[in-house]
């Protein structure tokens, strides 16, 4: 019997919510907030989608998952088919699932967001990434090699992104971090409470068993140049997706203080470094009893919620736009706000105070209000003459942004824009034949989800100029359901096969 | 510390003390050997719950396939390095060479000055100036006698040598600006100053060869977590505007930086790390009455 057609009337009309721990206790360590759907919640979320023919949250995916397929197999209970249709185009569900901003995406284009509250897609997404990593499963397609050799630069999700869509189609593919372990932002900058860092190992457990070699400690442009990848080493294409990184300060006065650092620095100690955990790690954090995080976004964010569970006792968010404006994930500051997140909306700093031993005693901030909009289309924070006030802090937190990291433009001849980040043409191709980029080295800071799309982009980019068949557009149409592999394989797979013109790979690789 | 299979990567192949504090470790990197210029550096984590630190390249042997490192041991991590880095023993962690390389220019007389651990990333930068032809004055400068090394090496790339202690136990007495001004007066056409040491002795470096306006390049080390321009800790004040060392020095003209700001900034771990150390020290006595404590029990049996 045909299920009955769902309608905005009979479904679920309250969005599930999810467990969270409890605020006052969960801003004393650093587990994981948001606990994530159960099965029976996951279940009944599914039937909140209307399966409506427009699929207005498709386009609003920057990998295009086909969410009202996935969610139709969750309420079939059908889970791991559900993970295939969301492996078919993003490599890392239980990461986007987590960090993607879904309002401004998916969720923010639902068509039951009209007149309801939308689906909860990430959540749901979420859900059976969390459930494929606890139950081992693995989307390893067969590979036919081919005789192509891919070098990826960074490990963050823009490589890594690259880096499977280039092993799928059988390219012998490594991928180069600066820091001691892979996995780039996901690791160094967003905090275990909001990613646990052992999802991001699962998920690069996967890249591992599509054969993708990561070789870490590996200063790309010091160590060797991009031209030296192409010209000696043997490397037919490379990808270059090192983000942006480089943070900004803002000029004002007392900002070489002690105690006046980027949320990166803070960040990297606190997560990568463990600085948390001072009795087994030896990466020392500053002593802060008092934190002024400046900056309204994702990073902020984290470095407000890190300074509370690092033990501050008065943390404050400065941020010289109103809420409305603030660029952060809606989740984020709703549990920022829980946890005690003392918020200063229409505040700028002016100067930061010393204290005479050249530590920092506090800061001096001037209200604003919002004048004509700007080119952003956002309405232009304006100072209120004579509405300056201080207040103490002992540590500064910069999350304002980031500009372009030197290092490759430094040593390579690849062009640049006028702002320093990577010049490309519309297919991520760099003015250097056969090195592509994207992510943040291109458009400057943005999401997740943004720089794995990038990094997809640029392997399409890649496989057209290898001669490699592009499989998701060739075969999209070909494409074996999940449900109807025989005996487990994909009868389309084998159009992952290279077509062989091996355009550029007239040398075998060999390495030096 | 881990006993290194055959093959590990970042193997110490060598070993030397030069003093109570300060040794030397050679360790095996062909590619960076090939890769690294005069003025680098590397970030090293000596074990899994180590931190990252920087340190500059004290020289490279592109055949043997290693570089060399000069540290002293004055916090944690260096001590601990100290007492755990043994040949055989290989790092967690070694990457670079990171930096803008120095630029070994045409001047025709320069000036090279070492204060203590400087002296080993000075030497590098002697030996790319002699090579390009110029014709070489060096100064290096110790506390005492005892603590002075790589004399006779740096010595064979410079065409004069003067050594200075704070003490007057070897050499001229006195610091490194004594020497530096002893070699102004007597070559007054000195083109370029290249100084590395502590900061305070660059700072007087670089008020010793202002007053001719002699282009002085000091190398900065300041308090970095990544090295690769991401975490900003290794900001440094100059006269036209802040910079990373970690990507945009470490080499800079010493006539411009403000040392003040860095020699304050350098501090700013100073409790934490004093800490750390006393805990350090505190283990390692225990461990020492561990050892002997189990040493008597095995006589015992």
């Amino acid at each position: 019997m045909a299920p009955k057609k769902r309608t905005i009337r009979t479904i679920p009309q309250e969005r599930t919510p999810v467990e969270e721990l409890d605020p006052r206790e969960r801003a004393k360590n650093f587990l994981e907030v948001n606990c994530g759907y159960k099965l029976e919640e996951a279940l009944r979320e599914s039937e909140r989608c209307l399966m409506c023919p427009d699929e207005p949250c498709v386009r609003g995916c920057p990998v295009s998952i086909d969410i009202p397929a996935f969610i139709r197999k969750i309420g079939e209970k059908n889970f791991h088919g559900a993970y295939d249709v969301i492996t078919n185009t993003n490599l890392l569900p239980a990461v986007c699932g987590r960090v993607c901003p879904q309002e401004n995406q998916c969720e923010g284009v639902c068509t039951v967001g009209d007149s309801l509250e939308p689906v909860a897609i990430g959540r749901l997404e979420r859900f059976i990434g969390d459930m494929a990593i606890r139950e081992g499963w693995r989307n390893v397609p067969y590979i036919e090699p081919s005789s192509f050799r891919v070098g990826i630069v960074g490990s963050g999700p823009a490589g890594m992104a690259c880096a499977a869509d280039m092993a799928k189609a059988g390219c012998d593919v490594t991928v180069f971090e600066a820091f001691h372990e892979a996995g780039g932002v996901l690791k160094y900058g967003i905090p275990d409470f909001r990613l646990p860092n052992t999802v991001v190992d699962a998920e690069l457990e996967k890249l591992i068993e599509l054969g993708i070699k990561f070789e870490c400690n590996t200063l790309v442009g010091r160590l060797f140049t991009i031209e030296q990848m192409i010209e000696e080493m043997g490397f037919h294409a490379v990808f270059i997706g090192t983000g942006a990184g480089y943070p900004s300060f803002m000029g004002i006065p007392g900002e070489s203080l002690n105690g006046v650092l980027s949320a990166n620095e803070l960040l990297t100690r606190c997560n990568l470094m463990h600085g948390r955990e001072p009795d087994k790690y030896d990466t020392p954090l500053p002593p802060s009893r008092s934190v002024a995080v400046i900056g309204a976004g994702n990073t902020a964010m984290d470095a407000l919620r890190i300074s509370l569970r690092l033990g501050a006792a008065n943390v404050h968010c400065i941020y010289r736009r109103s809420k409305a404006e603030a660029p952060a994930r809606a989740e984020e500051i709703h549990h920022a706000e829980e946890e005690g997140i003392q918020f200063h909306w229409l505040t700028n700093p002016v100067g930061i105070l010393d204290d005479g031993k050249n530590n920092v005693r506090g800061m001096r901030c001037i209200r604003m209000e919002l004048g004509e909009p700007d080119e952003s289309g956002r309405r232009r924070p304006v100072a209120v003459p004579g509405s300056e006030f201080e207040f103490e802090a002992d540590l500064i937190v910069y999350a304002i942004g980031t500009n372009a990291n030197p290092i490759i433009g430094q040593t390579s001849g690849l062009k640049l824009n006028k702002w320093g980040y990577i010049d490309t043409d519309e297919n991520l191709a760099t003015s250097i034949a056969g090195v592509f980029a994207g992510g943040d080295i291109v458009t400057g800071a943005a999401t997740v989800i943004q720089a794995m799309g990038a990094g997809r982009k640029a392997a399409r980019s890649m496989k057209a100029w290898l001669g490699l068949r592009d499989t998701a557009e060739a075969c999209a149409a070909t494409q074996a359901p999940a449900d109807e592999r025989l005996f487990g394989l994909d009868p389309a797979e084998h159009d992952f096969a290279l077509v062989r013109i091996p355009r550029g790979a007239a040398t075998p690789a060999t390495t030096p | 510390m881990h006993q290194a299979p055959a093959g590990n990567p970042y193997e110490i192949v060598a070993r030397e003390d030069f003093s109570d504090v300060t040794y030397l470790l050679e360790v095996r990197h062909p590619r960076m050997a090939r890769a690294a210029k005069p003025g680098q550096f590397v970030i090293v984590m000596s074990h899994p719950e180590g931190e990252r630190i920087p340190l500059t390249i004290a020289d490279f042997d592109r055949d043997k396939g290693t570089i060399t490192l000069v540290i002293q041991a004055v916090g944690k991590t260096t001590r601990e390095m100290q007492r755990d880095c043994k040949v055989g023993t290989h790092l967690h962690a070694l990457v670079g060479p990171m930096g803008i390389p120095s630029q070994i220019g045409h001047a025709k007389k320069v000036l090279c000055v070492g204060g203590g651990l400087g002296v080993a990333p000075v030497y590098p930068q002697a030996r790319g100036f002699k090579e390009a032809g110029a014709y070489v004055i060096g100064v290096v400068g110790f506390r005492n006698k005892d603590l002075v090394f790589w004399q006779d090496k740096f010595g064979a790339v410079c065409d004069e040598l003067i050594v200075c202690t704070d003490d007057g136990s070897a050499g001229v007495k006195g610091n490194v600006t004594e020497g530096m001004k002893r070699a102004l007066e007597k070559h007054p056409d000195i083109e370029e100053c290249v100084a590395i040491g502590p900061p305070i002795m660059m700072k007087f470096a670089a008020e010793t060869t202002r007053p001719q306006g002699i282009k002085t390049m000091v190398s900065l080390n300041p308090v970095m977590v990544d090295g690769t321009g991401m975490c900003g800790g290794c900001r440094v004040k100059l006269s036209n505007g802040i910079k990373f060392a970690c990507v945009d020095g470490p080499d800079f003209d010493g006539h411009e930086v403000d040392f003040d700001d860095l020699m304050s900034r350098l501090g700013r771990y100073r409790e934490v790390e004093r800490q750390a150390v006393a805990r350090f020290e505190e283990s390692c006595h225990m461990r020492e009455e561990f050892l002997t404590a189990s040493a008597q029990e095995v006589r015992r049996d």
